[in-house]
């Protein structure tokens, strides 16, 4: 099981290394931009958010973005493609149980999410200096969030039947669900009712989770904020393991 | 012999309500060459889809090799090695490398893959190509790549689903030769094909589906004999006489080079060279004037209509 595993992991990596210029690239341009113009530019305007100064509180929310849409984008484009050109078939015909075809898939997203997060972190770091409240922290909460988007985007591959299927999910619900998540503003600042429609977004509790990680300040408690994130991953990861057993939009 | 294959009451309805399979039975022995042939849409890859795991049953029974294939899916999968009509690999994918993720989803090591995929390679003539991206292949290039991966996993049983569409004479008679050489190692063919010529050449045995249902299963040999009498193209490099006495077969003078004979079945082709010598005429070259299994399909799927 380790040689299949291996096989379909690496191939994944292979995959966005080689056209690094569309996967890897564009997520670290996109973060100077936002430091430059939201950090800098902006930033020195709005003063402080929870406590800090506004340049250093947008920045592992946005850290944490490329990681969503990195792990997303991967699975979702490599599953999807998988099944348009039909060289998923090389896998259908070969003794390769569901879970691994999952785990490998999945995988390769988390793979993808943590090679653009710590592309990202560097470029940032390079720029600014800062200290960090706790690296465990990060890489937990960077790890699970890469593994539930990773399982999200595999599931709307499964069901994706165009292109564009492959894009709704993204432009309609991913995207607005990370900017009201509390990426560029802290929820606190809402008023009562939206601030209480926020604890339900999921993203808002991975991002206040991570930048506790980072700075040390949080709004949200962390044991429930990951135990939230463990039951969601549960849950994709059942529904996930079903729809590839029983060959939804695959096997048909 | 044992069997190969058996599928018993195999039927197969699409989510549209079409009924590609509707009940067949089909047996294939181990070591067989064994064609499988139908029109378009008679349910030849659907068949092929269900015994390869690309496509889920309605109903039905498939034993591979003796093993139940609803209760030893993975056995099932590590004997078969498919070669599908379409092509489905990732174009963008350098070939070497596709060789070697095939080997790795049959838990291959990649040491001994790269040893596979060299031997396959070098046998397709592909190795050269090896680092070429599938897309940048020709048509040839790009089945013999097929095949290569069909066979990585040194299976005991080979599909061929339309192995040598688009294939020029060459490469398809190479292609054939090197299909010939591995069922006399021991693997079983099965294989789908439009060219009637490929599969009178090749296969021993012979199923014809038509919508769905098994209307002939039989061995090669039976089933031409079913032809009543057979047309020849008999080819002089002298010039013919205009008349050409004959009682036991006709004869019709095409030109001045070539006749057309008829044989029925009990009269055999070195009789009537001998007829034809008696009166000075020397055949040089023989052919059907018209494909034995073509006539034979045609009238089995009308009758079957």
């Amino acid at each position: 099981m380790w040689i299949i595993y291996k096989t379909i992991v690496i191939k994944e990596i292979l995959r966005f290394l080689r056209i690094w210029t569309q996967t890897i690239l564009p997520p670290i341009i996109t973060t100077l931009l936002y430091l430059l113009i939201f950090g800098g530019l902006m930033g020195e305007h709005i003063g402080s958010m929870q406590g800090v100064d506004y340049l250093y509180f947008i920045i592992p929310g946005i850290i944490l973005m490329t990681v969503i849409t990195s792990s997303y984008s991967n699975t979702v484009s490599s599953f999807f493609l998988a099944k348009f050109n039909h060289s998923i078939e090389e896998i259908l015909v070969s003794p390769t149980p569901y879970w691994v075809i999952l785990l490998g898939y999945v995988s390769g997203g988390v793979a993808r999410g943590f090679v653009v997060g710590i592309g990202v972190f560097f470029t940032v770091l390079f720029f600014i200096d800062f200290e960090i409240y706790s690296i465990s922290i990060i890489i937990i909460i960077s790890l699970l969030t890469a593994i539930l988007f990773s399982l999200a985007g595999f599931i709307n591959a499964v069901f994706a039947k165009s292109f564009d299927d492959i894009s709704i999910f993204q432009s309609f619900i991913l995207t607005p669900m990370i900017y009201l998540g509390g990426m560029f503003y802290s929820v606190e600042i809402l008023p009562e009712f939206w601030k209480n429609v926020s604890h339900f977004n999921p993203i808002y509790h991975m991002i206040d989770s991570f930048r506790l990680g980072f700075l040390g300040t949080s709004t949200s408690d962390l044991l429930i904020s990951i135990l939230a994130l463990l039951i969601i991953i549960t849950m994709l990861t059942i529904f996930a393991f079903y729809l590839l057993k029983k060959g939804v939009n695959i096997k048909t | 012999m044992s069997n190969a294959l058996i599928i018993k009451s195999l039927t197969k309805t699409y989510a549209n309500n079409f009924h590609a399979l509707k009940g067949i039975d089909l047996s294939v022995e181990e070591g067989d060459f064994f064609a499988l042939l139908g029109n378009n849409g008679a349910g030849k890859t659907t068949v092929i889809g269900i015994i390869c795991g690309l496509l889920n049953k309605t109903q039905g029974d498939i034993q591979i090799l003796g093993l139940n294939q609803n209760t030893h899916i993975n056995e099932v999968k590590r004997l078969i090695g498919l070669m599908p009509q379409e092509f489905n690999f990732n174009p963008f994918e350098p070939i070497e490398e596709i060789l070697i993720n095939q080997a790795g989803y049959y838990g291959i090591s990649s040491t001994d893959a790269k040893v596979q995929t060299k031997i396959l390679l070098k046998k397709m003539q592909l190795w050269d190509k090896r680092m070429d991206i599938a897309k940048s292949l020709s048509g040839g290039m790009k089945r013999r790549l097929m095949l290569a991966r069909a066979l990585v996993h040194q299976p005991k049983i080979l599909i061929l689903d339309e192995p040598t569409a688009g294939v020029d004479i060459e490469i398809r008679r190479s292609m054939w030769s090197y299909l010939k050489e591995l069922n006399s190692s021991g693997v079983t063919v099965i294989l789908t094909t439009h060219y009637l010529e490929e599969a009178e050449h090749l296969c021993r045995n012979i199923a014809i589906l038509n919508e769905g249902n098994v209307v002939e299963q039989t061995s090669m040999k039976k089933l031409l004999a079913k032809i009543s009498h057979q047309v020849l193209i008999l080819e002089s490099s002298i010039v013919l006489p205009n008349r050409i006495e004959q009682t036991q077969f006709s004869c019709k003078r095409l030109d001045d080079y070539s006749l057309q004979v008829v044989l029925k079945s009990d009269t055999n082709i070195t009789d009537a060279l001998q007829i034809l010598s008696k009166q000075g005429i020397n055949i040089d070259h023989i052919r059907n004037a018209q494909n034995r299994l073509e006539i034979l399909f045609l009238r089995l799927i009308n009758e079957a209509v």
